[in-house]
């Protein structure tokens, strides 16, 4: 079966799908069912190109020239593959949760809700299999545009601050990213992602190859979130609470970790990495990135700045795990993607559930609240105790290949940061359990569970963290898939 | 048999077509527009074809008269020019085209002499870039500047004001620009740009030649609204009416970036420009303050003309930039900018002049969210060319300013580099102010539902050119390398 | 030194008039005096096409029975007066325009001053 045009399809489905959902706006069952036919449509055809990715395969389409000798191309390799699993699998669960979510909380303008959600994982889509950084960008682009709307939703001046900041911290980073690539593509002449790097022909100097990384780091970096550069992520927590579950959690966010990837492992090269020392760099930003957000989390009494916090410091797990420049390293950072996208999503789904149901924003007034939503509240507890690294869910999983990473590379001041973050995770997701659990609350007579169209994407995020945790194969392959990546950046340099 | 007189048909549908005007146009004064949009629309079908046949067989050189240069005049119609060419007259069809509601709104009982007016300006931005000859090429400048104070001047109640500030400052640019042109003749003896090549490398320490080289610069960098001659271009397009201001504002200052091109490129020669003082260099200076200042002083407006004014400033930086960097990419970057910034400018303008013609004014800070229901085709056309406007892929603007980047890279010039980055940023800044204001609430004023409102968009004629230019933007986008590609092959070195 | 002067009589009567037109244009708040400024300038660079124009013994491009067509040393150089002519006809349209325009603006503002204009504009 000639696969070649499914990459295509996976992406534009949802962006089909725009005309419809924005056609049958008046007829709002009619609207959601075609996000849901659209979010079903893509992870099936997102699933046909796995078996061919667990092979080790990829898909390529050539499309159109976009520049000379710089073509609008798509490539599922194994990487976007993975990525695109993951990001179009939890669509599914988000948009059920969505129409739960705004039609409890009486959202205005939910055709441009939805629409802008279907072009977010068109674009996110488009970023996992983008075969070269011209088709990144336009994606990449793509994504802080479609966000936009979503992080502006309400439109009270928070929000409109809060947006403004967005792009802000977008749109540089996105023009960084330009004149990044616009650099590599004058001193390679090419910009393919390619395993193993594009330097490896051209021999440039140290302080030359130092500007281009930083660009970069400053590019993916906001995306990212590694701080310096991760302001826009808590301000953008005004956003609907599905918008920060999918979009904060998984699509834009795992969008820049991702672009890490792609720039250490295929625009880099390990090898080249490793030589010019950039990874070390890359090392100090997401060690220093994963203490600082942990205590700054602390600090956060609304529960989704806190959430956001812990999000700024579990994506820098997964960049220090490439940063690591070791096949265990790489292989747990990769697993941390999708650990960390279940787990936080479930704790998302929680927080606006507990919005919706109760109208409680701030951690101080969770007292108790596990007596009126136990499940909710039960698969929170999943959700922080992996992330905080605690068997047998799969947070733990990902986080004992980080520590095998950094003892590989005989690293030890990634173990420590990891041990120290550990502890701090948890002390600060465990006040959270105790007040909900044992705290006696108040004024909650009356109120139940949240809707079930919010519940069981809840319970179903929650129990594949746990099934992942416990058979990291499940369904996907996900565990094989990251081994063979990782593989494959680090075979690909030595000839 | 055409194709042999293709330059002087093209700028001959003008002038018929500026007599037509008025011989029907006393008869019948509602033939005055489609005339007009017949006559650009011709103009601009024959410089498509044009630019074909030059692609297929070459340069056309074409003799008024069969009288041969240096005698004759004569018009070049090479790679360049036939671009421009292109350019001019399909942007002013659609300009023209959409200017028809606009007309009736602004000046009603003058559309004969506006439409006249516009033929010969055109056929002076026509002549200007087809001609061969410097001085022809003086007369061709006044033409189109005599017509255009007067479309200027029709408009708000200061537009007169406008357009004499600018006759005053656009008239001393030009008799610069006849000074300089004469010191080049006393030296070499001859005003054919072609035959004057060749002899300007035996005078290139002259003082005549290197004054002659400034004064034109600076005569048509007032033209160009090339900063800091640019004073007179604010007013001029805010207080003219909205149909001037969209045929003038796309296309006007190109073509004098034109006559830049025309003068670094081909008659001197980058070296020989450079021989005595690295005059590109500094041109790309001014360039880079222009574009800079454009864009801040972008964000300081609340008339949305005027912003859109000021922004002209800064987008006609990034070609002369492009032109300063001397390298292909950096020529193909500036001539892909100077295709995208008409469209999309056409199309800005445009949009302002649907809300003006609609709301009776277009002042952001009036603007509301209501705007999203009653024009969503102007709104949609305004995304569509800000985001252009910013450089964001797939769209237009990304594409030129890509190129723009990587022509930086080659020259290793990292101030333009971070100019160009910077002044993005600059352009998110204030469109996406204005996106606020159209599509959201505002808080700030205590608003605290959407506002809803009928549809109430403007009437086909003039929505349909705004449209059409917006989606071009995106054809554009991703036809850039074919483009791209034809426009490297035009470089000059 | 003098003879530098008085040798390049016509070029200093052109760069002087030149300077008078161009600080007319800045310098003057009356936009008359402006245009007036504008028509100095103008006339500068005619007169410097038509001296460039000049030959020793040479008379003026008229056809003279006594002077065969072909003694062209015997003629000034036709070109630059055609040009020229052109030109002055370029430079009375556009005080003609200027003119218009000025007429418009006193018929709203009732003001020729430049000062006072702005302050009635904004």
């Amino acid at each position: 079966m000639d696969l070649s045009l499914v990459p295509l399809f996976a992406i534009l489905i949802s962006l089909i799908a725009v005309v419809p959902i924005m056609l049958s706006s008046e007829k709002p069952n009619l609207r959601e069912f075609w996000t849901i036919l659209a979010a079903l449509i893509k992870f099936g055809l997102v699933l046909t190109l796995l078996p061919g990715a667990l092979e080790g395969k990829s898909v390529e389409l050539h499309i159109v020239d976009l520049a000379p000798g710089l073509p609008l191309a798509l490539k599922a390799d194994p990487m976007g593959v993975f990525f695109a699993v993951i990001a179009s699998g939890l669509w599914i669960f988000t948009s059920f949760y969505s129409i739960g979510y705004v039609r409890g909380a009486g959202e205005m303008k939910q055709t441009r809700y939805f629409a802008s959600f279907a072009v977010c994982l068109s674009a996110t889509i488009g970023i996992a299999f983008s075969a070269n950084l011209l088709t990144f960008i336009l994606f990449y682009e793509m994504l802080t545009l479609a966000t936009y709307p979503l992080v502006i939703h309400n439109e009270k001046q928070e929000a409109i601050e809060g947006g403004r900041k967005y792009l802000a911290f977008t749109l540089t980073a996105g023009l960084l990213l330009v004149a990044a690539s616009a650099l590599v593509y004058s001193y390679t002449g090419t910009l393919d992602f390619t395993p193993g790097g594009l330097f490896t022909e051209v021999d440039l100097p140290q302080h030359v190859m130092l500007i281009i990384f930083v660009l970069f780091l400053a590019a993916v970096g906001v995306k990212a979130g590694i701080m310096p550069i991760h302001g826009w992520l808590p301000a953008a927590m005004v956003a609907p609470t599905p918008v920060s579950a999918l979009l904060h959690a998984v699509a834009v966010v795992k969008s820049g970790v991702f672009a890490v990837i792609r720039v250490v492992g295929y625009v880099f090269g390990v090898d080249v990495m490793a030589g010019y020392g950039l990874g070390e760099i890359l090392i100090v930003f997401a060690g220093f990135t994963i203490i600082v957000a942990s205590l700054l989390a602390f600090a956060q009494d609304n529960l989704k700045r806190r959430l956001a916090y812990s999000t700024v410091g579990h994506l820098s797990y997964i960049v220090l795990g490439v940063a690591m420049l070791t096949p265990l390293g790489m292989t747990g950072g990769i697993m941390h993607i999708a650990a960390h996208a279940t787990m936080k999503i479930t704790l998302f789904f929680c927080a606006g559930a507990i919005y919706v149901n109760l109208h409680r924003t701030e951690i101080s007034n969770l007292n108790g609240i596990a007596k009126v939503m136990p499940w909710t509240m039960g698969a929170f507890t999943i959700g922080s105790l992996g992330l905080a690294g605690i068997p047998p869910i799969n947070g733990f999983f990902s986080k004992w290949y980080l520590a095998m990473g950094s003892l590989e590379g005989d690293m030890l001041v990634p173990i420590f940061i990891l041990v120290l973050s550990g502890l701090l995770n948890a002390g600060y997701f465990f006040p959270i359990l105790h007040r909900a659990y044992f705290k006696k609350g108040e004024g909650l007579e009356g109120y139940g569970e949240a809707s079930p169209l919010m519940v069981v994407p809840i319970m179903i995020t929650a129990t594949l963290s746990v099934l992942f945790g416990l058979f990291p194969n499940l369904f996907f392959g996900f565990f094989d898939l990251a081994v063979d990546i990782s593989t494959s950046l680090f075979n690909s340099g030595a000839p | 048999m055409i194709e042999t007189h293709l330059p002087a048909l093209i700028a001959l549908t003008f002038v018929l077509f500026s007599i037509l005007i008025p011989a029907f146009g006393l008869w019948r004064r509602e033939l005055s527009q489609p005339l007009a949009v017949i006559g650009s629309g011709l103009a601009g079908g024959l410089s498509i074809y044009g630019f074909i046949e030059y692609l297929n067989h070459g340069a056309i050189r074409y003799s008024f008269g069969g009288w041969e240069p240096p005698v004759g005049i004569e018009f070049v119609y090479d790679g360049l020019s036939g671009f421009f060419v292109m350019v001019i007259n399909v942007v002013a069809f659609f300009s023209i085209w959409h200017s028809g509601g606009i007309a009736k709104r602004e000046f009603p009982g003058k559309e004969m002499p506006y439409y006249a007016l516009a033929m010969l300006m055109l056929l002076g931005f026509n002549g200007i870039v087809m001609t061969g000859d410097l001085f022809n090429l003086f007369v061709f400048l006044e033409i189109s500047s005599l017509a255009g104070y007067a479309l200027i001047a029709i408009g708000d109640r200061p537009a007169p004001y406008a357009a004499f500030r600018y006759l005053i400052i656009g008239t001393a640019g030009g008799t610069l620009y006849l000074l300089g042109a004469g010191l080049l003749y006393t030296v070499t003896g001859t005003l054919n740009i072609i035959d004057m090549t060749p002899m300007l490398p035996h005078f290139a320490e002259s003082t005549a030649v290197v004054a002659g080289l400034i004064l034109m610069i600076v005569g048509i960098g007032v033209k160009a609204a090339l900063f800091p001659m640019h004073g007179w271009l604010p007013d001029s397009y805010t207080y003219a009416s909205s149909s001037s201001t969209t045929l003038i504002a796309p296309i006007g200052t190109k073509v004098a970036a034109y006559v830049l091109f025309r003068i670094i490129f081909y008659l001197f020669g980058v070296d020989l420009v450079d021989a005595t003082a690295p005059f590109t260099y500094l041109v790309g200076v001014l360039a880079c303050i222009g574009i800079i200042y454009g864009s801040i002083m972008a964000i300081a407006q609340s008339e949305l003309k005027r912003m859109l004014a000021y922004s002209s400033i800064s987008q006609i930086g990034y070609i002369i930039m492009g032109l300063s960097l001397a390298n292909p990419w950096g020529f193909a970057g500036a001539l892909l900018h100077v295709l995208n910034h008409a469209v999309m400018k056409a199309c800005l303008f445009m949009v302002a002049g649907n809300l003006r013609a609609k709301e009776g004014h277009s002042d952001i800070s009036l603007f509301d969210d209501s705007y999203r229901k009653k024009y969503p085709w102007t709104m949609t056309a305004f995304s569509i060319a800000a985001i252009s406007m910013i450089g964001l892929p797939p769209l237009a603007g990304f594409f030129s300013k890509w190129y723009l980047v990587l022509g930086t890279i080659d020259n290793s010039n990292w101030i333009f580099l971070a100019v160009i980055v910077i002044s993005s940023l600059l352009n998110a800044v204030y469109f996406f102010r204005v996106y606020e204001k159209m599509y959201m609430m505002d808080p700030y004023k205590g608003q605290k539902e959407p506002k809803d409102g009928e549809y109430n968009d403007v009437k086909g004629s003039m929505l349909w050119p705004t449209s059409i230019l917006a989606v071009s933007l995106i054809v554009i986008g991703f036809a850039n390398a074919v483009i791209v590609g034809v426009l490297l092959d035009i470089f000059p070195m | 030194m003098l003879e530098f002067f008085i040798g390049h009589y016509a070029y200093w009567l052109v760069i002087i008039l030149l300077c008078v037109g161009i600080y007319g244009i800045l310098f003057k708040k009356n936009l008359i005096k402006k245009t007036i400024g504008l028509a100095v300038l103008q006339i500068s660079v005619v007169i410097y096409w038509v001296a460039i124009a000049s030959k020793e013994g040479a008379t003026v491009t008229t056809l003279d029975p006594n002077i065969p067509v072909d003694q062209v040393a015997n003629y000034l150089n036709p070109l630059t007066h055609t040009l020229m002519l052109t030109a002055i006809v370029v430079g009375v349209a556009t005080l003609g325009v200027a003119f218009t325009l000025l007429m418009a603006i006193y018929n709203r503002y009732e003001t020729l001053d430049e000062q006072e204009l702005l302050d009635k504009i904004q």
